[in-house]
């Protein structure tokens, strides 16, 4: 890479949430850390039925209120969180301030977000859950990850020429 | 206390521990929330092309491989260990719809009368599985992050373009649940 970390940065935050810059370079096994959060994340995803295609179609279809209890509750805690962590200036384990990067309006959150809904719709599936999925054995949804990656994928050859 | 876990979870124990990943991963090394990234960080590690969206320090973000890789095996665990005996169970008004398109299979998380291997060869297995998941993969990078990204960590933030990304992805799944997916699932 030749460019300076601060032309990385800036490209890595493009159309990204979780992007976070942290000044510390730690070994690789520091990351099973994330693979454990991963793990009991993906078991969750599991219990309560949010891989569920069927509980996805229920939420399309307003004919039941567990998807929205799901993602309303998960809100809540996040926003009490996120509130307690910046009141009492929280830092991270390894002594960082924590910081979250503020989100830029940008019209692709409308066309991304209907394209992405329709998708979620047909597949029963946002990236998170197809990991799952085919962890529960759904092999033919690696075909579907594939196919999302390959949206991804043409999604960057594209992004110059797309409306922002 | 084992039979108890095996049961579904209900919504006010699995929301407020996703909520709790945000936190969580703020606390043990900085990183926000997001999930759809990952696919974004495979395509920069495996077919750059040369794009100038994907010359980037991928390394940087491989912690979110690693959160990624877990939440399969995540997934594994679960079904082999702490999997539901009992099939889903599915608002009575959604089966009967469901059952006119030949899904009445609801002992796995996906309809396997429709999600299955001779299946994506068909026309309906191509809308499925092949477009379905080229639109999340597409329509996710395009609106800057999914469900994870924006609609939990985004909120949780209180960022107003998350929540106008969070109202498009409803509008998205509405059409297509209710005016689209009929007739894919009638092919």
């Amino acid at each position: 890479m030749i460019q300076n970390s601060d032309a990385d940065l800036k490209l890595r935050e493009l159309d990204a949430m979780c992007v976070n810059e942290s000044k510390l370079t730690h070994k690789w096994y520091y990351n099973v850390k994330y693979l454990a959060v991963g793990i009991l994340f993906g078991i969750v995803f599991v219990k309560a039925e949010i891989i569920s295609w069927f509980r996805i179609q229920e939420m399309f279809r307003l004919q039941s209120f567990h998807m929205y209890g799901v993602i309303g509750s998960a809100v809540l805690i996040g926003i009490i969180s996120v509130w307690l962590i910046k009141k009492f200036n929280l830092k991270s384990i390894y002594g960082e301030p924590i910081v979250i990067a503020p989100k830029k309006f940008d019209k692709g959150q409308i066309y991304g977000g209907l394209l992405f809904g329709l998708g979620w719709a047909i597949t029963g599936s946002c990236p998170g859950p197809l990991f799952a999925q085919i962890g529960t054995g759904a092999t033919v949804v690696i075909v579907t990850l594939l196919s999302a990656i390959a949206g991804t994928w043409t999604y960057g050859y594209f992004r110059e020429k797309l409306p922002h | 206390m084992l039979e108890l876990i095996k049961q579904p979870w209900p919504w006010y124990v699995a929301g407020p521990l996703i909520g709790l990943t945000v936190p969580v991963l703020l606390l043990i090394g900085n990183k926000s929330f997001g999930i759809s990234s990952s696919l974004r960080h495979i395509c920069a590690s495996c077919f750059p092309a040369n794009i100038p969206y994907f010359k980037y320090e991928w390394k940087k973000e491989v912690w979110n491989l690693f959160f990624v890789l877990g939440i399969f095996l995540g997934g594994v665990v679960a079904i082999n260990f702490l999997a539901n005996p009992n099939p889903v169970d599915v608002a009575p008004k959604l089966v009967k719809e469901l059952s006119g398109y030949g899904i009445t299979n609801y002992n796995n998380p996906v309809p396997t009368d429709i999600i299955n291997w001779p299946t994506l060869f068909t026309l309906k297995g191509f809308f499925i599985l092949v477009v379905g998941g080229f639109l999340v993969g597409f329509g996710t990078r395009y609106a800057g992050g999914c469900t994870s990204g924006h609609a939990i960590m985004g909120l949780s933030n209180l960022q107003l373009p998350s929540l106008i990304a969070t109202i498009c992805f409803m509008v998205g799944g509405f059409i297509m649940a209710n005016l689209i997916l009929p007739i894919i699932l009638s092919l």
